[in-house]
């Protein structure tokens, strides 16, 4: 059976002042259609995997891997004019900071409608339609209003909430999703959250969940990837997450904050040296947590 | 004991005609010094609005919001004193930053508009205090990972050693670990500065953490005030609030969720 995905050894670099800055330093997974979590601490390199699969590295970054391949066809040999017809219509990303990829200058309700007609070629009037219906479905309140605002108009989490719906239009086979839901509420969260496992349940849409919130992640993701240092250090089942051995991962799960157990000071996480020089989890090994 | 903040009846609004809305309908509760206090509820609440009325960047607002008893003026001019002593971490922290100043820019800027002189010193023990080494200082937004934007903006609010912090989810962008970090510095903080919080966060068990009490709001009122206790006890009165408290114990998959992706796709 071919993967959905299948990413081998990928890298991502910036040369800098101090030299070369290994973003993302030789990841391989595969994915089917499925939900998989990434999670990891600020800076890991969670954000440029994601970005990286598009191919949407800014210069001077730079993108290698043995390959990317989406449904068995490789996506690194591919010219930018094929990568645009991937993008957005094969597989689409909601970025972590959304208004930052909405047009500031244009009213919501046109962008939605925008892409929706690029997608399906429907009239004015049935795309119109559409996106109110969309912005309904992501528990917009009141939509005709959110329809005419301004991108700077809109709440944080009325922001990605757009954002996810205008991503879901083409109907991707694969959607990344970068911290998609860290501004909303957990009530309108659980919402948004049902939306996007429909698709991968009913239509098989895989789902790459990028995310701080491990206990989220651990309940919604069929399996997780934990990363450090631009390297995957463990990967597991989600419901297991909690079980994880690493000590890093470990050290993540201890600093959060119960709602049930008061604390006066939370954990911090003390690094070690030796996690950043161990070698990347492939796929199909087994440093997983086991029964 | 006089209250650091102070908001009677607050009502914020923007637009006109059919784009008129009521943001803010009525809010009112008091921070005393040296409190932290927590917003939260729903998405499009109102609860950024209420910080941005206070510090003048929602100018349409009626009611009366007082800082250490002070009234704040109407309209969006706030005096130097106002912001040494009141500072703001936004929500977006891209939008906050200026995409062609480096970090270095941005704080040396910020300390020397408040009248600093020994700035080396100060940016490099800001830089530490939020856990970012000597050698992002010179990088600039783009090049920064979101949680690292977040900590240059937290850098920011704390470069004039304000008595107030407005805080609108200072760490929905932060991975666990920085959370942690960064919110034993806030808790460090303030108590030694004996700071006053007001704090916005999806987050409960943060709010739990780090707020003694909250407001909670939805579509633009504060539907109830919470102890943490009763946060922790999960004893809510208000309907919302209990429907809040419940969704916080954990995602369940919907296995026969109606609409929602027929709508999308
Ligand atoms: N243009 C750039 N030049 C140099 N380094 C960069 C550049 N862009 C990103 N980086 C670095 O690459 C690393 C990985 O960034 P990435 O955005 O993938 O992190 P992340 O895991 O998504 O973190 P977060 O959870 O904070 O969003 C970070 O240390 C970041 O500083
Ligand atoms: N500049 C503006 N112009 C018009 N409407 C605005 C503006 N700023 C905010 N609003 C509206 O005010 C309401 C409250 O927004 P606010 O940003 O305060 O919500 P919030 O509670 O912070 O939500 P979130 O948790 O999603 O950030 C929303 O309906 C929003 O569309
Ligand atoms: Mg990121
Ligand atoms: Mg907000």
């Amino acid at each position: 059976m071919t993967e959905l995905l299948d990413v081998q050894n990928l890298r991502v670099t910036f040369p800098t002042n101090q030299g070369l800055f290994e973003a993302v330093r030789g990841v391989s997974f595969k994915l089917g259609r499925e939900r998989l979590g990434i999670v990891g601490e600020s800076g890991s390199g969670k954000s440029m995997t994601g970005r990286a699969i598009l191919r949407l590295i800014r210069k001077p970054g730079a993108v290698a891997a043995d390959h990317i391949k989406l449904d068995g066809e490789d996506l690194l040999p591919m010219t930018e004019k094929q990568m645009r017809a991937v993008r957005g219509k094969r597989i689409s990303m909601v970025m972590q900071d959304p208004k930052f990829s909405l047009n500031p200058v244009m009213r919501v309700g046109e962008q939605i409608m925008e892409a929706y007609r690029l997608h399906s070629r429907a009239t004015k009037s049935e795309a119109r339609r559409r996106a109110l219906e969309m912005l309904e479905a992501v528990s917009i309140r009141d939509p005709e209003r959110v329809f005419r605002a301004y991108p700077h108009e809109l709440s944080g989490g009325m922001g990605q909430r757009i954002m996810i719906a205008m991503m879901l239009i083409p109907n991707p086979e694969l959607l990344i999703a970068d911290e998609p839901t860290s501004a909303l509420d957990v009530s309108v969260q659980g919402q948004v959250l049902n939306i996007m496992d429909k698709l991968v349940r009913e239509r098989g849409m895989g789902l790459i969940f990028i995310s701080h919130d491990l206990n989220l992640v651990a309940q919604f993701c069929d399996r997780v990837l934990i990363m450090y240092a631009g390297r995957v250090v463990e990967t597991c089942e989600a419901g297991r997450l909690h079980e994880a051995r690493h000590p890093y991962t470990r050290g993540l799960l201890n600093s959060m904050p119960r709602i049930d157990t008061p604390k006066d000071r939370l954990e911090v996480l003390k690094r070690d040296p030796a996690w950043r020089e161990a070698p990347s989890v492939g796929p199909d090994e087994s440093r997983e947590v086991t029964a | 004991m006089s209250a650091a903040l102070s908001f009677r009846d607050l009502k914020v609004w923007f637009g006109e005609g059919r784009d008129h809305v009521m943001a803010v309908k009525g809010a009112t509760f008091e921070v005393a010094r040296g409190e932290s206090f927590g917003l939260v509820g729903e998405s499009g609440s109102g609860k950024s609005t209420i910080m941005r009325a206070l510090t003048g960047l929602a100018p349409d607002w009626s009611g009366e919001m007082a800082v250490d008893s002070r009234p704040v003026p109407q309209g969006p001019k706030r005096d130097a004193a106002f912001y040494k002593k009141v500072q703001m971490v936004f929500q977006d922290p891209y939008a906050s930053l200026h995409p062609r100043h480096s970090i270095d820019q941005v704080l040396s800027e910020t300390l020397k508009l408040h009248g600093y002189t020994d700035i080396e010193r100060r940016i490099e023990k800001l830089l530490s205090d939020v856990g970012l080494g000597p050698a992002f200082r010179f990088r600039y937004p783009h090049q920064l990972s979101g949680g690292q934007r977040q900590r240059v903006a937290i850098a920011r609010a704390l470069a004039p050693e304000p008595e107030i912090l407005l805080l609108d989810e200072p760490t929905s962008a932060l991975d666990v670990s920085v959370q942690a970090e960064i919110l034993n510095l806030l808790s460090d903080l303030r108590s030694e500065h004996d700071l006053t919080f007001l704090m916005v966060s999806h987050n409960l068990s943060v709010v739990a953490h780090m707020c003694s009490q909250s407001a909670v709001m939805q579509q633009g009122e504060i539907v109830e005030l919470l102890t943490t206790e009763d946060l922790r006890r999960h004893a809510a009165r208000h309907p919302y609030t209990q429907r809040l408290l419940r969704a916080a114990e954990g995602y369940v998959r919907d296995e026969d969720a109606a609409g929602g992706a027929e709508a999308v796709a």
